[in-house]
């Protein structure tokens, strides 16, 4: 009979993929940082400007976070990985709150353009990862880059 | 008799800016909470699978873990939809 086994028992071995899929996202994001930037700027003036730089950089490190912790975990243990994906997000959410609220009344802070920034960097730097992602899965020998 | 009216009416329009402040904070605590919550069940479930997935065939564990990856990703984005009309609701 062939039973699974229990994740309780296994760890997941080889290459890290979610910290290359992070440092593709965060190579990207710091490509499309001066045009955001520059966009928030003509949109919300200097502090937008800032701001967007801010969200760019919240982003950035919300996925440079999230893949560093399923790296250490999943070596270790598959039930630990599923355990630190779960507090992950409640502990990246956390952060995200801290810093908004210590930001919140910075003076060169525009909170629409933070929170617009958060989104279309978090959404735009998924959807062009995604691309290559889909084209490396269906095509593996048309992988784009290494 | 005038005075006293006067204070009862700044009274009462005191009462009725905080009741409305108090509304307001509490339906933006209420909607980041609500919007936080679908997104947890939702990684839940889908690193839950993954898991399963990769226990059942360890050969797939690298697809399996860049796609989980993704979705967690994805999923997230509606936390912080959430999170961002929270902050825009309550402090904008």
């Amino acid at each position: 009979m062939n039973e699974t086994p229990s994740p309780l028992a296994m760890a997941a071995q080889g290459k890290a993929p979610e910290v290359t899929v992070s440092k593709d996202m965060i190579k990207r994001g710091f490509f499309v940082a001066p045009v955001l930037m520059l966009v928030a700027g003509v949109v919300w003036g200097l502090s937008g400007m800032w701001s967007a730089g801010v969200g760019i950089a919240l982003v950035l490190a919300n996925f440079g976070l999230a893949a560093a912790l399923i790296a250490w975990a999943a070596p270790i243990s598959l039930a630990l990985m599923m355990g630190v994906s779960l507090f992950g997000y409640l502990i990246r959410l956390g952060l995200l709150a801290v810093a908004i609220f210590l930001l919140r009344d910075v003076s060169w802070i525009n909170l629409p353009a933070l929170g617009v920034t958060i989104i279309v960097t978090h959404l735009g730097l998924l959807f062009w990862e995604m691309k290559f992602i889909a084209a490396s899965l269906a095509f593996p020998g048309l992988r784009p880059h290494e | 008799m005038e005075a006293i009216a006067r204070l009862v009416a700044a009274a009462a329009d005191t009462t009725a800016a905080d009741a409305k402040n108090t509304a307001a904070a509490a339906s933006a605590g209420y909607a980041y909470g609500l919007a936080a919550i679908g997104p947890g069940i939702g990684i839940g479930y889908l690193v839950g699978k993954s898991v399963e997935a990769m226990a059942r065939q360890p050969e797939a564990a690298g697809m399996v873990r860049t796609t989980m990856f993704l979705g967690i990703a994805f999923t997230e984005a509606l936390a912080l939809i959430g999170f961002v009309v929270f902050i825009l609701l309550k402090f904008a």
